[in-house]
């Protein structure tokens, strides 16, 4: 059984409101049955130095993604990794994060790619909790495993590849959710810094700029409703009927905007493209466009 | 390795190597916490930024009057990773000499174990943090580099 959605009226403007919960909510809701809450970080220690209560560790790097092959965990992958942190495939999961959410949005995103169904992300994140004084504490929970199911990982809806932007150009919007010194390539020429071994700089030609922040408030919460549609509608002309790839350095950023689209604006089509600018900077003779 | 460690760093990699998979976090975690804060006279300099660590740190290596090297690490609360990598090169290599700083292999953090519960990507941190430590030393005291 889900648990109920949280109400709170800026939340109710969103496309799908119950994709989202408040940091009330949460507190209301700690230690409800069938609630697991996430913590997914950059830093994979920041966990440990304090946590929700009762919040179980995610780390993207060792627990999202394949060993060997640059690509995700499979399907027997993704259950074991649910199974012992106590979620079943009824169970509500709740994500939360440091750096505004970066990398909630992304287990949030590979959650959506196994088609778990209830699946949220808390407004504002790690920085919003800590900054309101909520509990935290540095016990690790006692998980008891649960049951998950094999359930195959489905690439076609919401994530793109290589040849899928390739074939995207000139035929659909694409937003470059990076900083506006990566987007025009400028970045990759500062002295003395290697800049993540990334041979070319700019973006995919018809690209738009969007940094993903501007969807955020400082205090890492997402902007309203209607400043979110001021920015991707009446400012770059996106339709929520479009067809639209998003894509940053290595697919955190735009996990962001892609969550962003989809379930607070409602776009019904918005895919995430992972490999972005690591791959698609150091691909042979892919079109790179550069002022 | 070829090339010896120095000694402080090199048990420090063996107190490591030594552990298991939550006790290697947690001792990562201590070293977070035992990094000396920037002295007061570094405070609100321009320091030279590790770019290559996902979270912030900063970095300042000097030599002393009696030739040792002396390490100034900065790093937000809420980067404990790069705070710990500081923290074990603070521990293991501040007070050697420049020639032991510059001849440690900029992979001796291979042996630690660590990969398996930060990643190999994260680790990569360690040698770019020595990397720089090492540029440094070599812009401030040319003569011991050659």
């Amino acid at each position: 059984m889900p648990l109920p959605a949280d109400t709170d009226p800026k939340l109710a403007a969103y496309a799908h409101p119950e994709r989202l919960v408040t940091t009330q909510w949460l507190e209301d809701h700690l230690g409800d049955d069938g609630l697991v809450v996430l913590e997914c970080n950059e830093d994979v220690l920041l966990y440990h130095t304090g946590h929700i209560p009762g919040a179980r560790k995610l780390d993207w790097h060792i627990d999202l993604n394949d060993e060997v092959a640059r690509d995700y965990i499979d399907a027997e992958g993704f259950a074991r990794m649910c199974a012992a942190r106590g979620i079943g495939r009824d169970t509500t999961v709740v994500i939360y994060g440091d750096n505004f959410n970066w990398w909630a949005a992304y287990a949030l995103w590979v959650f959506s790619l196994f088609g778990h169904p209830d699946v949220r992300l808390l407004d504002g994140g790690r920085a919003a909790w800590a900054a309101e004084g909520r509990a935290m504490t540095t016990d690790e929970p006692q998980v008891a495993p649960a049951d998950y199911p094999i359930v195959q990982r489905d690439d076609e809806a919401i994530r793109a590849f290589k040849e899928d932007v390739l074939a995207h150009i000139g035929q659909g919007p694409l937003v470059d959710v990076r900083s506006p010194g990566e987007f025009t390539g400028e970045l990759l020429h500062m002295p003395d810094y290697p800049q993540e071994g990334v041979q070319r700089g700019g973006h995919v030609p018809t690209a738009s700029s969007v940094p993903w922040k501007r969807a955020a408030n400082e205090d890492g919460t997402f902007k309203t409703a209607d400043e979110l549609r001021a920015i991707y509608a009446d400012e770059i002309g996106l339709e929520p009927s479009d067809e639209v790839i998003t894509y940053c350095r290595i697919g955190e950023r735009s996990s962001h905007t892609w969550f962003v689209l989809t379930h607070l604006l409602g776009f019904e089509h918005v895919r995430n493209y992972d490999g972005s600018w690591v791959e698609w900077g150091n691909a042979v003779r892919v079109p790179i466009e550069k002022p | 390795m070829d090339r010896a460690l120095p000694p402080r760093l090199q048990a420090i990699v063996d107190e490591f190597a030594e552990c298991d998979r939550t006790e290697r976090l947690d001792l990562l975690l201590e070293y977070a916490n035992g990094l000396p804060p920037l002295p007061e006279r570094l405070a609100g300099q321009d320091l030279e930024r590790v770019h290559e660590c996902q979270t912030p740190l900063f970095v300042q290596a000097e030599v002393d009057d009696a030739d040792r090297v002396r390490l100034f690490f900065a790093a937000p609360d809420e980067a404990p990773t790069s705070k710990g990598f500081a923290g074990i090169i603070q521990a293991g290599l501040d007070g050697a000499s420049v020639e032991e700083v510059l001849a440690t292999p900029s992979e001796f953090a291979m042996g630690m174990g660590l990969a398996e519960v930060v990643s190999p990507l994260r680790m990569r941190s360690t040698g770019a943090i020595l990397a720089r430590i090492k540029r440094q030393l070599v812009e401030r005291a040319p003569d011991a580099a050659s």
